[in-house]
């Protein structure tokens, strides 16, 4: 396992010290721009941990950025329109995530349905569905009233607060999150047992059944921990824009899979982990902010972007 | 061919081994599993490219470098497994690699004629543009040998190619070879049936552990003498089977019943009986084919609840179900393919070991590596098992040390019944020998043993009772004292043991 971290760890640090060197006149060197690089990927991070655990028992998840809009729409529409208390509104935005994720799991494992099409067709569903319960609007604190005009609402202090940053003012909150759901999978993972299972079914489903393995329920479960952190994710999404917008997540699930590769997960299964991801996160993000520091055009930055990826996983192949 | 010697690292599966072809001739080529017959029509067919030896076509030396070239000289070969693309149609697969065009631009209509006309002698009267896949199987089969002869070959190999084909289409395939002939075709026919050999034969030969024992027509080589040939090795090898103590049933299957994959129509295994006692070992002999395999992975519940029929272990009777289930019972089964289906290979050996128990090393969910090392090195060092940590991926360990982490890992589950399908594959002498020790240390601790072995002098040293299978059904049961390589070999080949 050692190989692989190094790997990561050497990309890393190479985007960093190219960071130093392109400093833009001292802004790489200060806190409060790496305070809101891990700001800006921690949305991004929490969906790559669910897809860590997907893609080591060999699948993939598409659904993630759909569910993620599901949960923005469900948690703007529970704290501002229907002003349910903020814990009842998080806990059932986490249950909506994760019967989406269990659903995607049920139908791969018992219908032995390819992970890909199923969660592809979870993608558009979830897509859909957050439409419907927006009804294709972005539910913000501008709430319609009954003779159509609109009236502003004080924004929910559960969004203000996950919004803000904490330690005076050194590490928001979203990013703390972040940090706690990257604990959790990495306890999940490496502690317990379905975690063991989540390795033995991506490195060789067939033996792992026939040495009596439970590889649909840890398959279910994994998807739906993935819907979990979509869930999350869309809670904190919703709060940073203090909006639910039908729209969130976008093509985000994209990001996810990149940075999961990028860290050293296999695509086969099998091999990687948690703690590959998040260097693959840091890398992505590092990336990203050196080159918007250094005003970069948007078109400049997705065409490194997309070499960068390919470079990561060519480093990452050239020991087989 | 002559000479022909060939190496898999430093097991030598040919040596010198001739073969001789003439025009017009059916050759059969004899002899157990692992004779080396595959590997000698693979070097032929130019799949294999590394030997020693030479090869002469027509008087002319050759050196296949490809596939491509065996089949540009003439030399086609139909494997057992049928190598269609069940998607694209008929003459798709007939033309497949070789199809006729001008400037990319496939000329459809000519190779569906042609394939027509092909099928046609077969006496197939299909539609060529039909999904191959459309097909029943039989079907398929006979696509597969018409697209082989599609092209004007000299030598046509034929590896079993009845296996998946029904009384009326062998006697229609039977036919083809008799046209072949008469076209001058040389034709290499490998099977493991008794009576097909007898019914088309001209000459026969026969390898044995990879040696060439000789070549006879078919007139002169009665089947007990073919028989003998196949088998006649000395039984030199020490093999370590004490006096077994026998102790009650263990094991009950009654009519065990594994209904057909989905490449062959017939049912794997049909409807089968067997008890194994405590302290017993049971040999179920066959050839490939014959299912032997398969009723072990269907009592073991590979194939969930396809298989139909009861097992009862230690008197207690169930429905078969699922490996987990199995497990809970006190069924262990040890695959014949290790790497496919046995081990995790991105995995270390503890966590191999620990993978079929894995609850008893967990405290609610969590696990306790501890507990785990510890099981795993007791376990790996009751069985020898040599490796530098045991943090080590199973991937970098010899066959016969991986062999041994899968004996852990069931060890580990206290089994009442052990299903050992080939566990003597692809692992060195010394380790083999290790590997029978446990096998006494097992019975001696009440263990009962079901065995598959495709090595004849294990499958007689080994034994306390022999069960013979032949396409899915018994054909004979040996005591110990009774069984003999000759008994065994031709029940295998599929005559009954008269009553």
């Amino acid at each position: 396992m050692t190989s692989p971290t190094i790997r990561a760890l050497g990309a890393l640090i190479i985007v960093f010290v190219i960071g130093l060197i392109f400093n833009a006149d001292g802004a790489f060197l200060k806190w409060g721009t790496h305070r809101d690089m891990l700001r800006a990927v921690s949305v991004y991070g929490l969906l790559a941990c669910g897809m860590t655990l997907v893609i080591i028992t060999g699948g993939i998840d598409l659904s993630v950025g759909s569910i993620l809009g599901i949960s923005a729409v469900s948690f703007s529409l529970f704290c501002i329109h229907f002003s349910w208390p903020f814990y009842i509104a998080i806990i059932a935005c986490l249950l909506i995530g994760l019967a989406c994720g269990a659903a995607s799991g049920l139908i791969i494992s018992r219908f032995n349905i390819q992970p890909f099409i199923a969660t592809l067709a979870m993608m558009v569903f979830a897509r859909g569905l957050a439409k419907w319960m927006s009804g294709g609007q972005k539910i913000s604190t501008a709430v319609q009233q009954a003779d159509g005009t609109y009236k502003y609402v004080p924004v929910p202090d559960v969004f203000n607060f996950i919004n803000s940053k904490i330690l005076w003012n050194n590490i928001s909150v979203v990013t703390i999150i972040f940090l706690i759901c990257l604990l959790v999978s990495a306890v999940l993972l490496i502690k317990l047992r379905p975690g063991r299972y989540i390795y033995a079914i991506g490195g060789n489903e067939e033996a792992a059944r026939l040495s009596g393995v439970p590889v649909n329920a840890v398959k279910i479960l994994t998807y739906a921990m993935s819907g979990l952190f979509c869930a999350v994710a869309g809670i904190c999404q919703a709060s940073q824009e203090l909006q639910g917008d039908p729209e969130a997540g976008f093509t985000y699930e994209l990001s996810a899979i990149a940075m999961v590769v990028i860290g050293g997960t296999s695509l086969r299964g099998g091999r990687g982990g948690i703690w590959l991801t998040l260097l693959g996160v840091l890398t992505i993000g590092y990336l990203e902010k050196i080159l918007s520091i250094n005003a970069v055009g948007e078109d400049k930055r997705l065409m490194l972007t997309g070499a960068i990826i390919v470079a990561a996983v060519l480093l990452q192949k050239t020991k087989k | 061919m002559s000479r022909i010697s060939k190496s898999f690292g430093p097991v030598e599966v040919l040596a010198d081994v001739n073969l001789d072809l003439y025009p017009g001739e059916v050759h059969i080529l004899a002899g157990e599993n692992g004779a080396g017959k595959s590997t000698l029509m693979k070097i032929l067919g130019g799949v294999h490219t590394d030997y020693s030896g030479k090869i002469k076509i027509e008087g002319k030396e050759t050196d296949f470098k490809s596939v491509q070239d065996a089949t540009e000289a003439g030399v086609s070969i139909i494997h057992q497994e049928l190598s269609l693309i069940g998607s694209l149609n008929v003459a798709e697969n007939i033309f497949l690699g070789k199809e006729k065009s001008s400037y990319q631009w496939l000329d459809k209509s000519h190779m569906v004629e042609y394939s027509k006309g092909i099928l046609k002698n077969f006496g197939l009267d299909i539609d060529p543009k039909r999904a191959v896949d459309e097909f029943p199987i039989g079907i398929q089969q006979m696509i597969e040998i018409a697209k082989a002869l599609a092209f004007n070959a000299k030598i046509i190999v034929m590896d079993e190619p009845t296996s998946a084909l029904t009384e009326p289409e062998v006697k229609k395939l039977f036919k083809i070879i008799d046209q072949l002939k008469e076209q001058g075709c040389s034709i290499v026919y490998i099977t493991h049936k008794m009576e097909e050999i007898y019914s088309i034969a001209d000459r026969i030969t026969v390898l044995r552990d990879g040696e060439y024992i000789g070549t006879e027509t078919a007139g002169n080589l009665p089947c007990e003498k073919l028989i003998q040939w196949m088998v006649g090795r000395e039984l030199s090898q020490q093999f370590p089977r004490h006096t077994p103590h026998i102790g009650n049933v263990r094991l009950q299957a009654n009519n065990i019943f594994v209904p057909a994959a989905s490449t062959n129509p017939a049912p794997r295994v049909g409807n089968v009986s067997f008890s194994v006692k405590a302290g017993e070992i049971l040999s179920i002999a066959g050839l490939q084919g014959s299912g032997n395999s398969e009723l072990l992975n269907g009592i073991f519940g590979t194939y969930g609840k396809d298989t139909k029929g009861s097992v009862e272990i230690d008197g207690e009777k169930y429905k078969i179900d699922s490996p987990s289930k199995s497990i809970q019972r006190g069924l262990a089964l040890l695959t014949n393919d290790r790497k496919s289906n046995g081990l995790v290979m991105d995995l270390s050996i503890i966590k191999n070991s620990t993978l079929a128990c894995l609850p008893c090393y967990s405290r609610c969910f969590w696990l306790r590596p501890a507990d785990e090392r510890k099981a795993a090195k007791e376990t790996t060092e009751s069985l020898k098992l040599k490796a530098e940590s045991l943090n080590q991926e199973v991937d970098s360990l010899s066959g016969g040390n991986q062999q041994k982490v899968v004996m852990a890992k069931w060890m580990q589950t206290n089994p009442k019944v052990l299903l050992l399908d080939e566990p003597t594959r692809g692992v060195d002498i010394g380790a083999k020998h290790e590997i029978y020790e446990l096998m006494n240390q097992w019975t001696k601790d009440g263990i009962a043993i079901v065995l598959i072995t495709s090595e004849m002098p294990e499958l007689l040293a080994m034994s306390d009772r022999i069960m013979v299978m032949h396409r899915g059904k018994v054909t004979a049961q040996f005591s110990r004292e009774e069984a003999t390589q000759e008994k065994v070999l031709s029940a295998a080949l599929g005559k009954r043991k008269p009553a």
